[in-house]
């Protein structure tokens, strides 16, 4: 199939990087208005404090301010749920609180230094353990406990929990939640090994490199909101509630977002702040947003401290798994990372039992968000280097232990064990077997180069990678060119190109003659895909296939009318429509013409129903201009489509300064049919290095008697440089199709940072003799403190500290 | 790494530059505010005269063509370029000289705009992304190379990426793998799309 495609599976200049190279890039802070005021806010200094009175009355009599926001001027959403403004309590350092808005930054700043709120402090926590101890604090007046479904509670163990697992071991008290398929205790008692560990994974900033800037202004009522967002048109709603106005009063206008990683999926409440004030002093105001406060409003990963216990057979086959999370959750309910732990661990290593207790803990941190990979990503950091040490005292190869648990199609995922549409993960590690020279490579385990000794890791990476029951829009005006409309927004990831690559391939129509719709909601954007969890490219080839064929209907449809015979007897040729077995024809562009005249579905007058009401407000937008199709993915998809990745990364640690130096990467990867070659080997490229910091890099810290966040700058939070990673980054692609996709694309975004990091983990405890860490990131002084027989500075399950 | 060892040179750098603290300082008079230390847009120095006597209305060199520009004594060139003089290629991902995103050419020297005091920069040369291409908009060797290895992702910090690696080959046309990524690593990428920057770094120092 891949051969009759012109488009589909090739490289191409991506349209919008010319704009990225010469700086014409514009990104929200860079739109500028007649009359356009500024805006600051104040943000709190203390992680957990009841606010009795805020007096912003010096403040108002300050030359050039203009307005202040509090949390009584805005929407309210249910707690534990993250607001725009702390009202009544504020629950992290960095906590937005009111905003002012004036003639400069300046004097916004003057303002808020002259406001003058009356705190009483509470007592904070930062560590969840803490929190879950006898008489321990809660980060909420309302509970310590909550996250999705779990409502706001307050959860402690018993004394006895803690005084039975000691100062080492993870006291594992009654859950918030728990489930179990198959026969645990059996697998454990038939397991030849059995590995049990503790862990703990560190929390990080999603360090997005454009802070969350917003600009924003209202005319004829409607709110022009100029905003960083991953998505695009998966988000207007979200957004509207955060200003509280209707999805059709808001235009969002978002062609570039400088990172996301997971921060900026639905919108967040901080984009609604220059929107609120733009309406109160009517001038366009522009919120632009600092790197400290990046690091307090723009997201982070959560933090784990766990337990797993996994038993297996002499062939290495993992009989029983028994995983206990809890989650450090910052202090909304913002993040089911424990969850999607549990399901990569019944993917991945296909346990034939599995239990998974978790309890996601409220922490006075800052709120935290799905980050690439969420859960599945911490998940492979600890487990990987602990099926090393299976196969180790299995005496089995460690590619060996990785394949017999590896899933296939038949694999069965989560607590349902419900179906996956096509796995090749072990294909991918046979694979990855040969392109990494394996055997030859794996004598270098151990070896030492003066101070330096050499480690060998595996890692795997898992992530569902495709969804489906989006719009799809097209149109072909009567100059003859195909207009693509897209709403997934552009992350980066070149997949709103790519997948825009589809329709014109399937239509015969050539690229040079498409023109993409994007980046502002004027245009006529359907319903698409958030751009999130690896799903664009798979979600939205499949949308726009739906789009296309839907298109092809009425294209034949039209040459039929105006031609004669049934719409069966033409067939689609270079952007024209033609008899089968040769004979009349008609040009696209007299197709259009035909549409405009005939009007009704076939110039998007009418629609079908089943259409989202922001693909019909699109629609309605651009009738009579052309021929449109607009058409849901209404194609079977049954079970989770899964992204996998495996990684083997060589190591070299400085066993006088725990310097861990990455000298080769290599991936392969199973997503199905290759959509983009370059666009896929940056994704994997860029999960390794992203997953180079995650390993041994990247960290959030708080001052635990404080509640002081400490790394608020990029050098402080470590991320990695071009001097943290190998010259040379390189991948294969298993390539064989997902059945259930049209074009069998699936993705890769977050798998490439699990596989990308758990490599880096393995090598890093393959280098010291098997050694393992349980606890990331694995910075240079806890691999110092090994090697000179140390104790760890951190106490063993302590968070947020290294 | 100092933005010296970045490019190889020059001994001019010295005098650019201002600590963090002391543009906080000129920038917060009275301690630091509650929380709204960051980002400061310097519109009210422009209507309370400052104390000294520093000169306000002043000539920069920006891409070639003199500039009049109304700078107070504290502002900084990233601010400048960006609200004053209507260039906004160059970014600022952290207003403190960390990630390079606001990276300029100060006669050829990289240089974070961001922690540059305007005023600091009369009489020399600037560079900002704009002025990379060519005047009749012909793309640098460079930006053809960032092109062609898919260079960038999300793209925020590409300016200054840019920016970096034109004063790299101009100072070294034929850096190494190592002195690429050495010259390089004053800029930040979380996209992680180092491996393709560098792609391109190479590949541009193989054009005439």
């Amino acid at each position: 199939m891949a051969n009759e495609h012109k488009l589909i599976g090739k490289d191409f200049t991506v349209p919008d990087i010319e704009a990225k190279v010469t700086g014409r890039a514009k990104y929200s802070e860079d739109f500028r208005a007649d009359n356009m005021a500024f805006c600051k806010t104040l943000t709190s200094p203390i992680p957990h404090a009841k606010i009795r009175s805020i007096d912003t009355s010096d403040a108002l009599k300050i030359p050039g301010v203009l307005a202040i926001l509090t949390a009584d001027d805005v929407p309210q959403f249910p707690p534990p749920a993250q607001g725009i403004f702390a009202k009544d309590e504020t629950f992290y350092v960095g906590e937005p609180i009111l905003a002012v808005a004036a003639e400069s930054e300046e004097i916004a700043v003057d303002a808020i230094e002259a406001i003058k709120i009356d705190f009483q402090q509470l007592p904070h926590v930062v560590d969840p353990l803490e929190s879950l101890f006898p008489g321990g604090p809660n980060a909420r007046s309302g509970g310590n406990v909550a996250a999705g479904q779990i409502k706001l509670q307050t959860v402690k163990w018993d004394g006895a929990d803690f005084a039975a697992a000691g100062d080492t071991k993870m006291p594992l008290g009654r859950p918030a939640e728990e489930w179990e398929y198959g026969d645990v205790e059996a697998g454990f008692k038939k397991a030849k090994v059995v590995i049990e560990e503790n862990f703990v994974s560190g929390t990080m900033s999603h360090n997005c490199m454009e802070p969350r800037t917003a600009f924003a202004y209202w005319q004829g009522g409607k709110c022009f909101l100029h905003g960083s967002n991953q998505s695009h048109t998966a988000a207007i709603a979200n957004i509207a509630r955060y200003i509280g106005i209707k999805p059709d009063q808001l235009v969002f206008i978002a062609e570039y977002c400088g990172g996301g990683f997971g921060s900026k999926i639905p919108g967040y409440p901080n984009m609604a702040i220059a929107a609120l004030l733009s309406k109160k002093i009517n001038r366009p105001v522009m919120h632009r947003i600092s790197r400290y406060e990046e690091y307090g409003i723009g997201s982070a990963r959560p933090g784990f401290q766990g337990y797993i216990k996994m038993g297996f057979a002499p062939d290495g086959k993992m009989l029983a798994a028994d995983l206990y999370i809890v989650q450090e959750s910052g202090p909304m309910a913002t993040a089911g990372d424990f969850r999607a732990a549990a399901g990569a661990m019944s993917l991945v290593y296909q346990p034939i039992a599995m239990r998974f207790r978790t309890v996601p803990v409220l922490t006075n941190t800052v709120p935290v968000g799905a980050q690439r990979g969420p859960g599945e990503n911490q998940l492979v950091n600890m487990i990987e280097p602990m099926m090393d040490k299976a196969a180790r005292q299995l005496n089995i190869d460690r590619f060996d232990i990785r394949i017999i648990n590896a899933p296939d199609s038949k694999a069965k995922f989560g607590k349902d064990q419900g179906p996956v549409t096509s796995a090749f993960l072990k294909d991918a590690l046979e694979k990855l077997r040969t392109f990494s020279n394996w055997e030859e490579r794996k004598k270098r385990s151990g070896q030492k180069n003066g101070t330096k000794v050499t480690g060998i890791g595996i890692g795997q990476g898992y992530h569902s990678a495709g969804s489906n029951g989006f719009d799809g829009l097209l149109r072909i005006t009567p100059d003859g060119k195909l207009h693509v409309h897209t709403g997934v927004g552009n992350l980066g990831t070149h997949s709103w190109a790519s997948t825009a690559r589809v329709a014109p391939d399937l239509l015969n129509v050539s690229w040079d003659n498409v023109v993409i719709e994007r980046g502002d909601t004027r245009r006529g954007l359907p319903f698409n895909s958030p751009q999130a969890g690896s799903l664009t490219a798979s979600t939205q080839s499949r949308t726009m296939y739906a789009a296309a064929m839907a298109m092809k209907d009425k294209l034949t449809d039209i040459a039929a009318q105006m031609l004669g015979g049934k719409a069966d007897d033409y067939e689609l040729a270079d952007e024209k429509v033609v008899q089968k077995g040769g004979g009349k024809s008609i040009t696209y562009q007299q197709a259009a013409q035909k549409a405009v005249e005939l009007g009704g579905k076939y110039s998007g007058k009418e629609v079908p129903d089943e259409l989202n009401p922001i693909t019909k407000s699109s629609v309605a937008m651009i009738a009579g201009t052309g021929l449109i199709a607009a058409a849901k993915d209404t194609l079977p998809r049954v079970g989770t489509t899964p992204g996998l990745t495996c990684n083997v990364a060589e190591v070299e640690i400085d066993t006088e300064t725990g310097v861990v130096e990455i000298k080769e990467c290599m991936s392969v990867v199973d997503v199905g049919t290759v959509l983009f070659p370059l666009g896929l080997g940056h994704q994997i490229a860029g999960g390794q290095i992203l997953g180079i910091g995650l390993a041994h890099l990247e960290r959030h810290l708080y001052d635990p008697k404080l509640g002081i966040p400490a790394a608020v700058g990029f050098h402080q939070g470590k991320v990695p440089t071009y001097l943290d990673v190998p010259p040379n980054i390189t991948w294969q692609a298993v390539e064989k199709p997902d059945p259930q996709h049209p074009l069998g694309i699936k993705g890769v975004g977050e798998p490439s940072l699990g596989s990308g990091s758990s490599c880096i983990v393995s090598a890093i405890a393959d280098a010291l003799g098997g050694h393992l860490f349980n606890r990331t990131p694995v910075s240079a002084d806890m691999i110092l403190n090994h090697l000179s027989g140390r104790p760890p500075a951190h106490k063993p399950l302590q968070v947020n500290t290294v | 790494m100092s933005d010296a060892d970045k490019t190889g040179a020059s001994s001019e750098q010295g005098r650019l530059r201002a600590t963090r603290r002391s543009v906080i300082k000129g920038v917060i008079a009275s301690g630091v505010a509650v929380s709204a230390v960051g980002y400061v847009v310097y519109e009210r120095a422009a209507k309370r005269p400052a104390a000294g006597s520093v000169e306000r209305l002043i000539t920069l060199n920006v891409n070639g063509r003199d500039r009049r520009v109304d700078v107070a004594p504290h502002e900084t060139l990233a601010h400048t370029i960006r609200y004053k003089l209507g260039m906004t290629g160059t970014k600022i991902g952290c207003d403190r000289a960390e990630c390079g995103a606001c990276t300029v050419m100060l006669d050829g020297v990289t240089t974070y705009s961001c922690s540059t005091l305007t005023q600091k920069a009369r009489g020399y040369k600037i560079t900002t992304i704009e002025g990379i291409a060519g005047p009749d908009g012909g793309l640098h060797k460079v930006q053809k190379a960032m092109i062609a290895e898919l260079g960038p992702q999300c793209g925020f910090c590409t300016s200054g990426q840019v920016v970096a690696a034109v004063a790299l080959l101009n100072h070294n046309p034929h850096p190494t793998l190592d002195e690429a990524r050495r010259g390089m690593s004053g800029n930040l990428c979380k996209c992680g799309a180092y491996d393709h920057y560098l792609k391109a770094v190479m590949r541009a120092a193989q054009e005439a």
